[in-house]
């Protein structure tokens, strides 16, 4: 159970993906598709008029203004209930987590953290996250530049299938990597001749990693580069810089916190990941046991103190996630700031 | 003539964006491309530029063929329609880019970067950055970025549209002395006849990708080749039989007549013609300024006509006299000048030369 708690401060897939999650796409998003210098003005007036004239009628009004003017009996309540669902399903079982795995004292606590198993799949699971999110920055990079930058054929669905891994579930992906590279499988003869192992296996783990987070990074940078366009681009290759130059001078900045966010997006669910890599995993104990898959063994061997006090590794580690994405949400929307503001 | 274009054609899927387009831009010009939207001229622009290829025909800058030459190596400078300033650069590097990559310096790109910031008067403007600006300042900016490597050929494309009406109109007559006080050879689109008559030597007139007409714009105005060019240089209101007018019998044709081709006379004037004059009503009145702009109905059509102001008062519903000197019957796709026939063989030319 507790495992599963921890799992659940990972990020919430359907809201990665949905428009309004990203702030830093802000103003632009919105519009996008008009000329970039022409959005940046539009983003900024639009601020202006929710700033100075916000209860203008049948202007769209920032929201927050029109829940501060509605009705204090609804406001209440509905504010009482989100807070109470948040506390109840979010903050208390966290702090269980916390509680119960300081609940036999400091020392257990220590024990059960620096146990060798414990260390082994901890360092199996940073290295399953660390490669995920290096892939898959790669192949968000790729293929948010090919989606926004050229037109080719199949391009719609390069776009539905960068998503598969949301829709499908964790349970299934591991299952296609049992039945692509497992005994069954027609590559099983090839790859046993060279001595490959892929399935109950670290090779395997790491598959299924990259596999459920894949589309983060590409659909952090496929709005914000197409609501650039790509005149900025033409510009520079125009004056003759070369394809790197162009990358680390002119677009690198522009989806820099995008990239940023989608990265620490990723980092969060690679390493929480449990589904996928439960079904590829075989967990052999200190070999192709993870974080979260441990804190299941620990805890269907009934040493909830040890359970808990791992889980609550993956907590912290949530913990920090969390502040980044805050801190990175900030600065972004700063930058943001800074980019559509003083337009006069 | 330093830049040419030869035969080129040039299609996306079934819109044909140039049709045999050629024409020369002589060295150290400032060339106007103008038509209306969908006319093709900002494809040719790109295709100079290197951003598109011609499907068939020859560019040549400078007397070398640069068909299949890059971009960055055909010597030009561009300024894109919504300026494209690298907004996550100061205005010192967004102009020191085109520098740096050519591995000029540092030296010496500062003291290019300081010459450019002084000509185009955002001296102490090096550190902000493009969304600090307005958009006069950053349209300079953006002429100052196309300007640093030296270029030999400047293009811009729709170089005023980003910018406000009264900005505009000084941005032009800026750009038109930047570009005589540097005597860099340049080409600007614009839909805009103003702007193009304005700032201008020579005009191309693009319609359908077709290059309808090249020159001054005085010829322009005066001699228009097509009727697509009458009609467009100019208030042009179009007309489906000129002899319907009075003075203009004879073989029917369609045409069109300008606001400054037509004279109200004042009420009690007897006119020194009578036999030529037209009966119209006043439509309507406008206030335009330095004239009144009366709309006329004579016969069943309907035509605006300038009026000074000191002239005595006319009120909406006055029956009025109107002498039509002359207007442009369209005969095929030529283009003619039909004087007034009962002005004819007098000094007809004392109301209308340029």
């Amino acid at each position: 159970m507790a495992s599963r708690l921890a799992l659940g401060m990972g990020p919430n897939p359907s809201q990665a993906s949905s428009p309004e999650s990203p702030p830093h796409q802000g103003g632009v998003g919105a519009i996008s598709g008009m000329k970039a210098g022409v959005s940046d003005h539009k983003g900024s007036s639009d601020e202006e008029c929710g700033r100075s004239l916000p209860f203008r009628p049948g202007e769209a009004a920032p929201r927050r203004e029109r829940g501060a003017r509605g009705n204090p009996w609804v406001n209440g309540p509905l504010i009482a209930v989100s807070l109470a669902f948040i506390l109840i399903m979010l903050i208390a079982p966290l702090a269980v987590v916390l509680v119960e795995a300081f609940s036999a004292g400091v020392s257990v606590y220590l024990d059960a953290v620096s146990d060798e198993y414990a260390l082994r799949a901890l360092v199996l699971t940073l290295k399953a996250a660390s490669l995920a999110i290096a892939v898959n920055t790669l192949f968000g990079l790729t293929a948010a530049w090919a989606v926004t930058r050229y037109a080719f054929k199949g391009k719609s669905l390069l776009i539905t299938v960068i998503d598969i891994p949301f829709s499908v579930s964790p349970v299934i992906a591991g299952l296609i990597f049992i039945l692509t590279f497992g005994r069954m499988s027609w590559l099983h003869p090839w790859l046993d001749a060279f001595g490959i192992s892929i399935v109950f296996d670290t090779p395997g783990i790491i598959l299924a990693t990259i596999f459920v987070t894949m589309p983060f990074v590409a659909r952090e940078l496929i709005p914000t580069l197409e609501a650039r366009g790509t005149d900025e681009e033409q510009a520079a290759a125009l004056m003759g810089a070369g394809f790197l130059t162009i990358f680390r001078r002119v677009t690198l900045p522009h989806i820099r916190w995008a990239l940023i966010y989608g990265v620490i997006l990723c980092s969060a669910r690679a390493l929480g990941e449990f589904g996928a890599v439960s079904v590829v995993s075989g967990r052999l104990r200190g070999k192709t046991n993870t974080l979260p898959l441990h804190v299941e063994i620990l805890y269907n061997e009934y040493k909830f103190t040890a359970a808990f006090a791992v889980a609550s590794l993956l907590a912290t580690a949530a913990l920090f996630i969390l502040a980044a994405r805050v801190a990175v949400e900030w600065r972004s929307r700063r930058a943001g700031g800074e980019d559509s503001g003083h337009v006069r | 003539m330093y830049v040419e274009l030869r035969h080129i054609h040039k299609s996306f899927d079934a819109v044909r964006a140039a049709r045999d387009v050629s024409f020369g831009v002589d060295k150290g010009a400032l060339a106007a491309l103008l038509g209306p939207s969908g006319s093709g001229k900002t494809t040719i622009l790109r295709m100079i530029a290197g951003l598109q290829n011609p499907d068939y025909g020859d560019i040549l800058i400078d007397g070398l063929r640069v068909n299949d030459m890059p971009p960055s190596r055909r010597g030009i400078g561009f300024v894109f329609q919504n300026y494209a300033l690298f907004r996550y650069m100061t205005v010192f590097d967004n102009i020191a880019f085109g520098l740096e990559v050519r591995k000029i310096p540092r030296a010496a790109v500062r003291d290019r970067v300081s010459e450019l910031l002084a000509l185009i008067g955002l001296e102490g403007f090096e550190r902000r950055y493009p969304a600090q600006l307005s958009g006069g300042q950053k349209q300079r900016v953006a002429f100052a970025r196309a300007l640093a490597p030296n270029p030999s050929l400047l293009l811009l494309d729709e170089p005023f549209a980003a910018v406000d009406a009264k900005v505009r109109r000084e941005l032009r007559l800026w750009l038109r002395e930047m570009v005589g006080r540097l005597g860099v050879t340049s080409i600007f689109v614009t839909h805009d006849q103003d702007e193009a008559v304005e700032a201008a030597d020579t005009i191309i007139v693009t319609n359908q990708g077709v290059v309808e007409q090249l020159g001054r714009p005085a010829e322009l105005y005066k001699d228009p080749a097509t009727p697509f060019v009458a009609g467009f240089i100019g208030d042009s209101t179009p007309l489906d039989d000129v002899t319907a007018l009075k003075g203009f019998e004879g073989e029917a044709a369609p045409g069109a007549v300008r606001p400054e081709f037509i004279r109200i006379l004042p009420p009690g004037e007897v006119g020194q013609y009578p036999n030529c004059l037209e009966e119209a009503v006043v439509e309507g009145i406008l206030f335009r300024g330095a004239w009144l702009e009366v709309r006329l109905a004579v016969g069943g059509i309907s035509l605006p006509a300038r009026y000074p102001l000191e002239d005595p008062p006319l009120t909406v519903g006055d029956a009025v006299r109107v002498m039509i000197y002359r207007l442009y019957a369209f005969v095929g796709e030529r283009v003619i000048l039909r004087q007034n026939a009962g002005l004819r063989g007098m000094n007809s030319d004392y109301a209308y030369s340029i």
